[in-house]
C-alpha cells in the first residue's frame, strides 16, 4: 500500500515555531558562528606574527564599521552559546523540563545574552 | 542526508475551492491536505467554507461536518471523539493535536489541516505510522521476569512505586510528539523518537520489571536515544500533557549515573 510514490506530509514548512525550537536551532547556529570567531582570533594572532604593516591592516578591517558589527555579533553568538549551553547542562541534572519554565529559561537567556555583550563591550571601552 | 524542501511529488498545489452554500453569516475558512492515491497527482490544499452555526467546537466536529455535508470523500482516522484513542492526531493551525481535543474557537482566521508532519501520506489526513509502530514493539512493551524466577502470586506493588508511573502510563500513542520532532523527520529510521522513548521510560521506571539494565542497555545508543537535542516540540504538544521531553532527559540522567 505504502511505496515511494507516495507523498512526504509537510513538515518544516507548515509546522509553527516554538520559543525552545528556535533556540535549539539557535544553539547549533551560534555553535558554528563561535568556530568562525575561533578562526578570527587564530587569523588576528597570525597577522600580529607577520609584523607591523599586517597588523595594521587588521586594524582598519576591525575598526571599520562592517568590522564592528562582526565583532559584537561574534561577543554576542558567544554569549548566546554559552547560556543555553548552562541551561542544557540544567537540563542535563533533570531541571527545568516542564514548557513554562523552558520558556522562561529561553526568554532569559536570550535577554542575559544581550546584555551580556552590552556590558563586555562596556568593560572593553572602559566605560565601566 | 537531511533533506528540508519537501520532495516533487509531495509539493503542495493549490485544490478546489468548496463555497457555503447555507447563507450562514458566521463561516470559518478551513484549508485541508488533500491526496488521492488513485490518482496521479500532487497532494493539493482544498479549501472549505464551514457553517460554525450549525457545528460542534472541537476542529473534528469541522472535520466530520465537511464528511457528512460539503465532501465525503474526505478521509480521517477518528473513534473515540475524547481523546482516548489517539486516532485522530493531525497537525492543526501548525502544531500536532488530537482533533476531538482542539476547540477550533481557539484559532483567529482560517484554519489550517494537515497530516502529522514526515510521514508517507496514505490518503488525506491519514499517513502511515508503521515505522512507530515498530520502533514500539523493539522496546518490548511488557512486563519481563528473569527465567529462574517463577511468578505463581500476583506482584504486587507500592503505592509509591505506583505512582512512578504517572505521567507516563497515560500515552495513548498518538505519534503528536514524535511527528513533532525535527530529529525524528531527519532520523526517523534509527531514533526511537519521544514517543517510544517515553514508553521506554515508562517500562523502565515500573518497579515489578526485572530486566531495568538490559532495557537501559538497549536504549543506549547514540541514534536511538541521543538525537534528543532537547527541541521541546514534543512536551508542547502532547495533547495529553505529558512530557517526552522530561522522560528522555531521565533516561538519559539514569545512564549518566549507573
Amino acid at each position: 500500500m505504502i511505496d515511494s510514490n507516495n507523498p512526504l506530509s509537510p513538515h518544516l514548512q507548515i509546522y509553527r515555531w516554538q520559543i525552545s525550537s528556535l533556540l535549539s536551532i539557535a544553539h547549533r547556529i551560534s555553535g558554528v558562528i563561535n568556530l568562525l570567531a575561533l578562526s578570527l582570533i587564530f587569523f588576528w594572532l597570525i597577522l600580529l606574527s607577520l609584523g607591523e604593516s599586517n597588523y595594521e591592516l587588521f586594524l582598519l578591517i576591525i575598526n571599520s564599521f562592517f568590522g564592528k558589527f562582526i565583532l559584537i555579533g561574534f561577543t554576542w553568538s558567544m554569549s548566546f552559546h554559552l547560556l543555553s549551553g548552562l541551561r542544557h547542562l540544567f537540563w542535563d541534572l533533570g531541571y527545568g523540563f516542564e514548557i513554562k519554565t523552558a520558556n522562561i529559561s529561553g526568554i532569559v537567556v536570550i535577554v542575559s545574552s544581550l546584555i551580556m555583550t552590552i556590558i563586555f563591550w562596556l568593560l572593553a571601552r572602559g566605560f565601566i | 542526508m537531511v533533506q528540508f524542501n519537501l520532495p516533487k511529488n509531495s509539493k503542495i498545489l493549490k485544490g478546489k475551492y468548496f463555497k457555503d452554500k447555507t447563507g450562514s453569516s458566521n463561516l470559518k475558512v478551513v484549508h485541508v491536505y488533500r491526496w488521492d492515491p488513485t490518482k496521479n497527482e500532487n497532494p493539493r490544499e482544498d479549501t472549505f467554507e464551514v457553517d460554525l452555526n450549525s457545528c460542534g467546537n472541537k476542529v473534528l466536529d469541522i472535520l466530520n461536518k465537511i464528511k457528512n455535508e460539503i465532501d465525503s470523500t474526505l478521509t480521517f482516522r477518528r473513534s473515540c471523539a475524547h481523546g482516548v484513542c489517539g486516532s485522530c492526531a493531525m497537525n492543526v493551525d501548525g502544531i500536532n493535536t488530537l482533533s476531538c481535543m482542539k476547540s477550533h474557537k481557539d484559532i483567529k482566521g482560517d484554519l489550517r489541516i494537515f497530516p502529522l508532519p514526515h510521514l508517507k501520506v496514505v490518503k488525506d489526513l491519514v499517513a502511515d505510522l508503521s515505522t512507530l509502530y515498530k520502533q514500539y514493539e523493539s522496546i518490548e512493551p511488557w512486563l519481563k521476569f528473569k527465567k529462574s524466577t517463577s511468578k505463581k502470586n500476583e506482584i504486587s506493588q507500592s503505592k509509591e512505586n505506583r505512582e512512578k508511573l504517572d505521567g507516563l502510563y497515560e500515552c495513548i500513542m498518538c505519534a503528536c510528539c514524535s511527528t513533532s520532532c525535527p530529529s525524528y523527520w531527519w532520523n526517523g529510521e534509527s531514533y526511537l523518537g519521544p514517543a517510544v522513548l517515553l514508553q521506554a521510560y515508562r517500562w523502565i521506571s515500573d518497579s515489578r520489571d526485572e530486566e531495568k539494565k538490559e532495557r537501559l542497555k538497549m536504549v543506549a545508543d547514540k541514534l536511538k536515544l541521543y538525537r534528543c537535542h532537547t527541541i521541546m516540540n514534543c512536551t508542547s504538544s502532547c495533547p495529553k500533557g505529558l512530557n517526552p521531553a522530561k522522560a528522555i532527559g531521565s533516561i538519559k540522567k539514569m545512564l549518566a549515573t549507573s
